[in-house]
């Protein structure tokens, strides 16, 4: 902790991608009047992912300078780094197939850029946030940024439905969140993630902490669609905009597992193990049942997405020192399919979200053979095909499972993801297989989409071959983190 | 002694106020039970040695969000709620569920924690240290409430403005 009356330099630096992100927002909003409005859209977007590769640069810089900011309220770690990076990330390509998306639903362009800058502020504080009021608030800032740009498609009354029902009960979550805080806080005597740790380390744990780690996964659960809380999920991911579902279903969720991550594991949450075996048993199982029977692509997505926070956390339940690394790798390789798979998705349903639902699908493969093959790859990853990021990432979670005598759930994991290939193969079937309903082809994806298609796919595809790497530092993070 | 029953007498007004405002079905009468119970945590506080806090609730909470609260009822002429059955599901669990929740915290609180009580005014109270906490402390917490409350605005401007309005402004720029 820092004795002096004012931050020091350094301590900005540790706060420096969130500076930029603001920044840029602000100009983002500031700027919106004053450009012609021919150009608008496009010149925002512009800023906009200017904001966001600075943003990258600065998490760069930033990891030159670990070590606390700001009275212990956020600390840079290569933790927060990995998450930092992958926000920022996301962010960038989520702006990237926006583009056009904008101008053919005819959005403002001023709000949703900006918005979509704020809540990667909220997402990136929340990574490197080691105090439960600072959480609380960065949540909410990823929170209501999401509420809002799930109802942007303001012709269609689904997308405004989205966003209340998306709005009343994340609020609902938020105050189980914030109940559980102030419980910890009765139990322990603090908000800091590290005294919380201390105390319940040594020797008696309050009865009350139980309850305030229940409620906090309430909260933490429901925004990463954890079933039994993942009720609003399909309805959400429907009536959002195409882009934004994949800016919502990885970002917000990279960084509330981050939280997760530190709250369970850093703070040695009483209670864990059966907490999460239960929520993970039951969102993979719900997820993938879920997803057999939706007609809606997005729907299914959405399933699938409540079944991927499923196998994620059966990496919670399982040691530290396997646990984490295992985590840390399997959203960052989520992150990279999921996005990319509702890039393709928005691309396809073109102007009012047309084309969403399965049979549209229908001979793809030869109306347009290069977005069909980005599919497969995204789709491949997402059931666990070996060579694509999705198998590495169920590997670790599940090995790291079974390092900790978790048979059972292991069993469980397996035998979703074979129902959950089911599902996938499917879209891919319906892809290559079937004739296509209408003979024209689907127009050439625009140059920011192609950008963004080629990261994903790389993303995937690399994780796929070579996941050392980033195991490695994902490894060398969590060491660092049971450390402190 | 005394404070003891000043306590429990907010308290039981408090809670009160807040059933009150789930029972009625015109907005007003919800709006002004909201007061009860915003007045009331405002004496619990009080109680509790923050003196500052207390006034905050008072001023900002029981006074100017309430006056906001009244005057949007007021102005949207919001008549009484049309009353569905609710939710049978929410009838069987919910009740018994918050019945356990609230014993179970209530034991909790009465036979396990006896030992770490905080004593009243251990806290801090007044300006003096509620400022060096929200201006030090929790100095960062504080600047990016910022953020979020200029979320909130363009929350409020995004979904408040037509589909129509913002065609209109396309066409005149």
């Amino acid at each position: 902790m820092s004795a002096s009356a004012t931050p020091l330099a350094v301590e900005y630096v540790r706060i420096l991608p969130e500076l930029v992100l603001s920044i840029f927002g602000m100009a983002v909003m500031v700027l919106d009047p004053l450009i012609d409005e021919r150009r608008n859209q496009r010149t925002l977007g512009n800023i906009a992912l200017l904001g966001s590769l600075a943003a990258i640069i600065a998490t760069l810089y930033q990891s030159q300078y670990p070590g606390p900011g700001f009275w212990n309220m956020v600390n840079v770690d290569a933790f927060s780094v990995f998450f930092h990076f992958l926000v920022t990330t996301v962010t960038a390509i989520v702006i990237l197939t926006s583009y056009d998306y904008m101008e053919v639903q005819q959005i403002r362009a001023g709000e949703y850029y900006g918005l979509i800058l704020f809540g990667a502020v909220g997402m990136c504080l929340m990574s490197s946030a080691v105090e439960l009021v600072l959480i609380f608030i960065a949540l909410e800032i990823s929170s209501i940024s999401t509420y809002i740009l799930a109802g942007f498609r303001r012709r269609a009354a689904i997308s405004s439905e989205a966003s209340l029902k998306y709005f009343l009960l994340g609020s609902f979550a938020t105050a189980f969140f914030l109940y559980g805080v102030a419980l910890m806080f009765g139990a322990t005597g603090s908000t800091s993630i590290s005294v919380i740790s201390q105390v319940l380390r040594s020797g008696q744990i309050p009865v009350l902490a139980y309850a305030g780690i229940a409620l906090m996964f309430v909260g933490l659960g429901f925004k990463v669609a954890a079933a039994p809380f993942h009720i609003w999920t399909p309805d959400v991911y429907e009536g959002a905009p195409s882009p934004v579902v994949g800016f919502m279903s990885t970002a917000p969720k990279a960084a509330v597992f981050a939280v997760l991550l530190r709250i369970m594991f850093e703070a040695n949450a009483p209670g864990r193990l059966w907490l999460i075996w239960v929520t993970a048993a039951l969102s993979m199982t719900l997820g993938n049942i879920g997803a057999l029977v939706q007609d809606n692509v997005k729907r299914l997505l959405a399933y699938s997405s409540i079944a991927h926070a499923g196998y994620l956390l059966v990496a919670f339940a399982a040691l530290p020192s396997g646990g984490i690394p295992a985590a840390m790798f399997y959203t960052a390789s989520y992150a990279a399919m999921n996005v990319g798979a509702f890039a393709v998705v928005s691309h396809f349903a073109s102007a009012g979200e047309r084309y969403v639902t399965l049979e549209d699908y229908s001979g793809l493969g030869r109306r347009s053979p290069l977005l069909a093959a980005t599919l497969t790859i995204f789709l491949l990853s997402l059931i666990g095909i070996p060579i694509t990021g999705g198998f590495f990432a169920k590997f670790y979670v599940f090995s790291a499972a079974l390092q900790a005598n978790l048979v059972g759930l292991v069993i469980i994991g397996v035998l979703n993801s074979a129902i959950g290939a089911y599902y996938y193969l499917r879209i891919i079937v319906m892809m290559y297989m079937r004739e296509p309903r209408e003979e024209a082809p689907v127009p050439a994806a625009p140059i920011g989409l192609r950008a963004a298609l080629t990261l994903t796919v790389f993303a995937t595809i690399y994780l796929g071959i070579l996941p050392g790497g980033v195991l490695e530092y994902a490894s060398r993070s969590a060491a660092e983190l049971m450390r402190q | 002694m005394l404070h003891l029953v000043l306590f429990l007498i907010f308290g039981v007004v408090c809670v009160a106020g807040a059933v009150n405002l789930l029972v009625q079905s015109h907005p007003i009468n919800s709006a002004l039970s909201l007061v009860v119970v915003m007045g009331s945590l405002a004496g619990e506080y009080l109680l509790l040695g923050a003196e500052f806090v207390a006034a905050i609730q008072v001023i900002v909470y029981a006074g100017a969000i309430m006056v906001l609260f009244v005057f949007v009822i007021m102005l949207l002429n919001a008549g009484a709620e049309e009353r569905t059955r609710g939710s049978r599901i929410a009838v069987l669990f919910g009740i018994p569920g918050l019945l356990v929740g609230s014993i179970l915290l209530a034991w909790v609180l009465v036979a396990r924690s006896g030992s770490q009580a905080v004593p009243v005014g251990a806290l801090p109270g007044p300006p003096r240290e509620i400022a060096m906490l929200l201006f030090h402390d929790f100095l960062l917490p504080f600047e990016v409430t910022s953020v979020l409350v200029l979320i909130a605005i363009m929350g409020a401007v995004v979904l408040a403005a037509r589909p129509e309005a913002i065609e209109h402004t396309k066409k005149e720029g």
